[in-house]
């Protein structure tokens, strides 16, 4: 079998087993599933900008929130469709990654990170300010009868399913293309040696900008289908731990790899569900987080995976992975 | 011979440590031309100037009637000037192949340009799905060159490309140089090691304190060894 061949079908099998995944999942796991699967859109998105092209943003819950508001609000308040109301909040995080990426991208390292994390709290002190529109941090919940398409109810599981795993399937199909694509090639060029690539003619102030915008409209076709899916949009979702989660999600998974996103993320959601499952049965009466636990996992995981999961199984095992 | 690429009392350095002062240089068309200067003359700055990583204050670069130092860094390779800087930088994640690929894309150069610069290191087809970080310090050095003469330029910028190399690399890369003055291509050299120097350059501009203070035939030289103790310190 070819590389190409062989990277199709391992990429095309994990959309597979998702799919039959929904015969076979008890109905707890059949909605965790469906809200990784809408994370790990969030995590693709964020990998495209930290992994293959190493910029580390704190910021990135901006263009979900830009795109569970600028779909949810619509819907909310002026009852648009929500066709319509998806399109356009992918938009919003598009265009809200082009503009502050035009400010940003004039910082590097450390300080992009931070430049970035100012811009994610004025986001998120924005979506405060307008409490009348977005109800802050206890937010808005969508009615039942505003999330249907045609014969589509998003409120109904299975069909939440489906939809979470057809955005699922395009992200990570659409991902795969980019970064085996001459753009995904030059973001590896610019993360491994900027200055490089601009001596070999390439402008790279314009790839990463290109890159940190479809970065911004993956990461907002998340919140849109988030806000849309499951009904509810808060202010919290703009908050910081929303910016290092698709970090945490995708160091999990594999930085620069396809799958690992969406890997890191089910481990994640796992992993913290598990502990606390681990603490309520076993020491009901201890007074700690279960995100104790989860550091702990970390640690082991930093330590034996240090790559992330797919990062380590490309390093030792699949040196074609992508 | 017509000028490929001139410096007119080009002043540049870093922040506020100025490195080159008045710096001036013609590199005719065709030939080999070599710096050579102690350490901290002013020699890479001279090639990143050029290549717009450096921003001059003063003074002007320019490549036949194209004013460089008026053009953003990224489009210096454009204009037909490519750089193998010290060190040779790969894309030490990305295998021979990938990185000659964006040396090609770079400037949408096509199968042709591939096999020519090939043909130049056959070395590299064997090892072309290895990644480039694994190579030896000799392939990787062939590798950077093979990168930048995928971009097919006019006038190529060599800092050290000997440094570090076994004998019988070294040998090879200074055939390279001259099969690529064979083909017309200019080259600056920036170099160390004298031997390397009076093999392959025609003219060599001797750099101290960010200046150029004398360019001589290589034949002068030959003629004059005491030239090279005065400016490098060496015989």
């Amino acid at each position: 079998m070819s590389e190409r061949a062989r990277i199709a079908a391992l990429h095309l099998a994990v959309i597979a087993l998702l799919f039959a995944a929904q015969f076979v999942l008890p109905a707890y796991h059949h909605g965790i599933v469906s809200r990784v699967m809408v994370l790990a859109v969030f995590a693709i998105g964020y990998n495209l900008v930290f992994g293959y092209a190493g910029m580390l943003s704190l910021g990135h819950a901006m263009f979900f929130a830009a795109g569970m508001y600028g779909a949810g609000l619509p819907v909310y308040h002026g009852g648009w469709g929500i066709g319509p109301a998806f399109l356009f909040g992918i938009a919003c995080g598009a265009v809200l990654a082009a503009g502050i990426g035009l400010l940003a991208l004039r910082t590097s390292g450390v300080a992009f990170m931070i430049v970035t994390m100012m811009f994610g709290q004025v986001a998120y002190l924005l979506a405060l300010w307008f409490g009348d529109w977005t109800r802050g941090e206890e937010g808005l919940t969508i009615a039942q009868d505003l999330r249907v398409v045609g014969p589509l109810d998003l409120t109904d599981p299975t069909t939440r399913y489906f939809v979470a795993l057809a955005l699922f399937s395009a992200a990570l199909l659409a991902s795969l293309a980019l970064v085996r694509s001459r753009f995904g090639r030059t973001l590896v060029a610019i993360r491994e040696n900027e200055e490089r690539t601009r001596m070999l003619g390439y402008d790279t102030f314009r790839t990463k900008l290109a890159a940190l915008t479809v970065s911004g409209a993956l990461c907002a076709a998340a919140g849109a289908a988030y806000a849309l899916l499951f009904g509810y949009m808060g202010a919290g979702f703009a908050n910081v731990p929303y910016s290092i989660l698709p970090l945490l999600w995708v160091l999990v998974g594999g930085a620069a790899t396809v799958i690992g996103p969406f890997v890191g993320t089910l481990a994640m959601f796992y992993l913290t569900d598990l502990s606390n499952d681990l603490l309520n049965r076993n020491f009901p009466d201890w007074d700690i987080s279960a995100l104790g636990i989860v550091g702990l996992a970390l640690v082991l995981l930093i330590l034996f995976f240090p790559k992330g999961v797919m990062g380590t199984v490309r390093a030792r095992w699949l040196p074609w992975l992508p | 011979m017509a000028d490929a690429l001139a410096m007119d009392k080009v002043d540049a350095g870093y922040g506020g440590v100025q490195v080159l002062r008045g710096f001036s240089m013609d590199l005719r068309a065709g030939e080999v031309l070599c710096l050579l200067g102690r350490n901290g003359a002013g020699k890479t700055t001279a090639l990143k100037t050029i290549m717009g990583l450096v921003r001059p204050t003063a003074g002007t670069v320019r490549l036949g009637a194209v004013e460089l130092s008026a053009l953003p860094a990224h489009e210096v390779p454009k204009a037909g000037v490519a750089y193998v800087p010290q060190g040779r930088r790969l894309f030490a994640e990305l295998s021979v192949a990938e990185n000659v690929e964006i040396g090609l894309n770079a400037r949408k150069k096509g199968n042709d340009v591939r096999e020519s610069v090939l043909d130049l290191f056959p070395i590299l087809r064997e090892r072309w799905r290895q990644r480039s970080g694994t190579l030896s310090g000799g392939e990787q050095q062939m590798l950077a060159m093979a990168r930048a003469l995928c971009l097919e330029p006019s006038v190529l910028l060599l800092d050290e490309p000997t440094e570090g190399l076994m004998p019988s690399m070294i040998a090879r890369i200074r055939e390279t140089v001259a099969s690529l003055k064979a083909r017309g291509v200019s080259t600056i050299l920036v170099e160390q090691r004298v031997d390397a120097v009076l093999s392959v350059a025609d003219r060599v501009a001797f750099v101290e304190n960010g200046r150029n203070r004398e360019t001589v035939e290589v034949s002068r030289l030959r003629d004059e060894p005491g030239l090279v103790k005065r400016y490098v310190g060496v015989g």
